[in-house]
């Protein structure tokens, strides 16, 4: 196989990990609002464990992105 | 090239080529936006709190609101006694990455947390921290850490291996969680901006279109300045966390 081939093809493999972040992003904001529905004065107080929650599991959707942009565009 | 993508984290010197005992200390634009953040934060700080008036104006205000913030952060997840010990070297770090994020957001500018280095330097820091204060105020008994309580012996040789190969991959995250968001951040900025030329080029129909990318590349800007001022923030989070687990290490 051409290696830019496989180097495109490798890109879009890493790329699906996106979706794994996806998941778990929608997870955490889905249970946050379930949580926050039920017991609204209590909501506030864990806005920071919510912003934390998110940062720490999109950041490994981030990295796959960044495996798959290095594959693109680093020579 | 002008569309390179990866163009933007080049390092350039500076200053004429310096080693100092096999140390390659030329000054870089890396360099200069380090010392330049962290000469602002510090300069804002001792500026603005110089009058120290007991109703605080504006730019005194913003100063005793980060303090407070970061302070209010430090007491939440390490206690009285993480504040007493490690509230300056959190306050440092959160300052020093927010002030390197946020330079970085102007166009041209460098981001020094784009450089995995810099980051993986500051995460070796917390971690060799952690293992110092760690053994020293709590000595073998800071290896209870490794060794959760009530939990039954036939699962508890396989949670020790767990408990230790996580406790050793925490620079790692660290460090890459800050670099990958910032690094990716700004290359995501830089490809899409990149479709709008070439789009324009191509056609009075695609040029049309060109505004999608346009809108897009404003829209991922707004959310880059929230992911710096956020990793900033759980990079110092997750300092206090560490750094609490050496100060209380039982589970």
């Amino acid at each position: 196989m051409d290696a830019n081939a496989a180097k495109l093809i490798g890109a879009g493999i890493a790329a699906i990990g996106m979706g794994g972040a996806g998941i778990g992003v929608g997870i955490i904001f889905g249970n946050f609002l379930q949580g926050a529905l039920r017991n609204p004065t209590e909501a506030p107080k864990q806005f920071g464990n919510l912003i934390f929650g998110f940062a720490v599991t999109e950041a490994l959707g981030i990295f796959s992105l960044a495996v798959a942009l290095i594959l693109l565009y680093a020579k | 090239m002008s569309n390179d993508p990866i163009h933007q984290f080049h390092i350039n010197p500076w200053s004429p080529p310096l080693h100092l005992g096999g140390i390659d200390a030329t000054f870089t634009n890396a360099s200069f936006f380090m010392v330049a953040g962290a000469t602002i934060a510090a300069g804002y700080l001792a500026w603005a709190m110089a009058p120290a008036a007991l109703v605080p104006g504006r730019s005194q205000s913003v100063a005793e609101l980060g303090y407070n913030f970061i302070h209010g952060m430090v007491k939440d997840t390490a206690g009285e006694e993480g504040v007493k010990r490690f509230f300056p070297l959190v306050m440092t770090l959160f300052l020093f990455i927010f002030m390197a994020n946020m330079l970085g957001m102007f166009p041209y500018w460098f981001a020094p947390t784009s450089q995995i280095i810099v980051t993986a330097s500051m995460a070796i820091l917390v971690f060799a921290t952690v293992l110092i204060v760690g053994f020293a105020k709590n000595g073998p008994k800071f290896l209870k850490l490794f060794v959760p309580s009530g939990v039954p012996w036939y699962i508890l040789w396989f949670v020790i291996i767990i408990e230790v190969i996580s406790f050793f991959s925490r620079p790692l995250s660290h460090a890459l969680r800050l670099w990958a968001n910032v690094f990716a951040g700004h290359l995501l900025l830089k490809v899409i901006a990149g479709f709008v030329p070439v789009m324009v080029g191509a056609g009075a129909l695609l040029g049309i279109a060109s505004l999608i990318p346009l809108g897009m590349t404003v829209a991922i800007y707004a959310l880059e300045f929230l992911v710096a001022f956020l990793q900033a923030y759980v990079f110092a989070m997750l300092t206090c966390i560490y750094l609490n687990d050496a100060l209380h290490p039982g589970h």
